[in-house]
């Protein structure tokens, strides 16, 4: 479990997140879903210790991240797997190599050990006989498949997910999104999903925190975001005529 | 006041390229690589531009010298003395600075632009040990493509003399031999170490700061070689004064 308490951060002067204070729980796929500039990135950056924060506090299973020693934190990034919007796979190495990387830098596995590991991950991705094609040469389904299998390879307790389908036609989104939500139930991992995909948020959201502005403006679930009254999630959700209809559908439905 | 904090950054930086080594087995490959890249990758320019500038150099000399009492070894002399303690270590230097400066800042700055750095500060990689110490190990072997370039430099100029009908082999190889001092093929390689360090690190340090997009990767390139350039410049006022007066 990750619990974030009254994260403040700005960037010269302008705070862009205010106070952010929430839980994401293990085994479950945790969303952090708002507008674009609603300050997502940033939290999750926060989150991951790649940009520090001016006040507040991030623990990940009770250890307080900024209280960690260089080594200490060393140690609990191994703990953790990233998959990056661009999906940042390494353009001189090979899908394989790609996959292998965290293995190369972490454990002392053998080059057999290592390579049949990358197999099974590439595998649990659908992904077969890709290893030997650079990044350039797959297609941006692919490339996300591929940063998910290079994220779980060493057996991450946390996941962590920067908009994992944007690019993406809605049918391999949902096949994304559906691998995502297999990977954290069948491994028990704590999984935050940072996206503004309605879509993602039907499929997979076991827990959804909505930002705005910098703060967070309600948090529920998927089966509650439908039913709320808050009028700025109702915004966002609502905000295509398709997604109107759907609501009126259910409005009427439950009158 | 951005320039003291740009100088600030650029040593924090070389302190920090130096914590927390990558594995040996993963870091070997990277300094092949860019051994590869950096140093096999530019013999073939520098070993043009040193033979045809020694050439230059040596028709130049023979064409200034319109007084008999002048020896005809002078050319040779010349050569020599402006192939080793400039042309070689300086001029070639500034020519890296725009073929292999522009390739580490548009490099890392791209692996800056796709999150790739990101990538391996989440996986707790010192990213800058892994970036740029492989690149400031591969320059080490600079001084084998100045000592290349020097010689190219002195047999372009000979055969540019003697085939050009400026002087003789005998004469050529007289004047490359007249008043030889040893401590100026010393310090033409004290020149080429510190040059080889700016080399790997000015442009490094534009790339793995850069902010933005491809546009800037670009203008973070052309903002390396200006001041990889400048500082290559000034380092070499401060050595020679140093190390020649």
């Amino acid at each position: 479990m990750i619990e974030v308490k009254d994260l403040h951060k700005s960037f010269g002067g302008v705070e862009v997140l205010k106070g952010i204070s929430t839980t994401f729980e293990k085994g479950k796929t945790n969303l952090i879903i708002g507008q674009s500039g609603s300050g997502k990135t940033v939290f999750i950056k926060c989150l991951l210790g790649l940009f520090s924060y001016e006040q507040g506090c991030i623990s990940y299973d009770g250890k307080i991240f900024s209280e960690l020693t260089e080594d200490q934190k060393r140690d609990l990034r191994g703990e953790i797997g990233m998959v990056f919007q661009g999906s940042a796979l390494f353009d001189s190495l090979t899908i394989a190599q790609n996959v292998m990387f965290p293995l190369k830098m972490f454990t002392k596995q053998n080059k057999s050990e290592m390579e049949d590991r990358v197999d099974f991950v590439l595998k649990r991705v659908n992904l077969i006989d890709a290893h030997h094609k650079m990044p350039s040469e797959a297609s941006g389904g692919m490339q996300k498949r591929v940063a998910i299998a290079r994220a779980i390879v060493n057996n991450p307790k946390y996941l962590f997910c920067d908009e994992p389908n944007s690019g993406l036609d809605p049918k391999t989104a949902i096949i994304i999104d559906n691998l995502i939500k297999e990977i954290t139930d069948e491994y028990d991992i704590t999984t935050v999903i940072n996206s503004h995909d309605m879509n993602s948020v039907m499929e997979i959201g076991e827990k959804i925190v909505f930002l705005k502005d910098g703060l967070k403006a309600w948090e529920g679930s998927k089966e509650t975001i439908f039913k709320t009254d808050n009028e700025v999630v109702t915004d966002f959700v609502y905000s295509s005529e398709l997604m109107k209809k759907v609501r009126q559908m259910y409005i009427e439905e439950k009158q | 006041m951005l320039y003291l904090h740009n100088i600030g950054a650029y040593f924090l930086m070389i302190a920090e390229m130096f914590r927390k080594p990558t594995k040996w087995g993963v870091m070997k490959q990277l300094i092949l690589k860019d051994i590869d890249d950096l140093i096999i990758g530019s013999l073939g320019i520098v070993a043009f531009i040193s033979f045809f500038v020694g050439g230059v150099v040596a028709i130049q000399t023979a064409l200034n010298i319109s007084n008999p009492l002048i020896p005809k070894n002078l050319v040779g002399f010349a050569t020599r003395q402006s192939i080793v303690l400039e042309f070689g270590p300086t001029f070639i230097s500034i020519i890296m600075a725009g073929k292999v400066g522009s390739f580490i800042t548009s490099s890392i700055g791209t692996m800056r632009v796709t999150e790739q750095i990101d990538a391996l500060e989440v996986m707790g990689i010192n990213s800058l040990n892994y970036l740029v110490f492989p690149k400031f190990i591969s320059l080490l072997l600079y001084p084998f493509v100045i000592s290349i370039a020097m010689f190219l430099g002195i047999l372009g100029g000979m055969v540019a003399s003697v085939y050009g009908g400026f002087s003789t082999a005998e004469d050529y190889i007289a004047g490359i031999q007249l008043d030889f001092n040893p401590f100026h093929v010393t310090y033409a390689f004290i020149k080429t170490a510190v040059f080889a360090f700016i080399l790997a690190t000015i442009p490094s340090f534009h790339g793995f700061y850069m902010k933005g997009g491809a546009l800037e990767v670009g203008k973070a390139s052309t903002t390396s070689f200006v001041w990889t350039s400048v500082v290559i410049i000034l380092l070499n006022y401060l050595l020679t004064q140093m190390l020649l007066s």
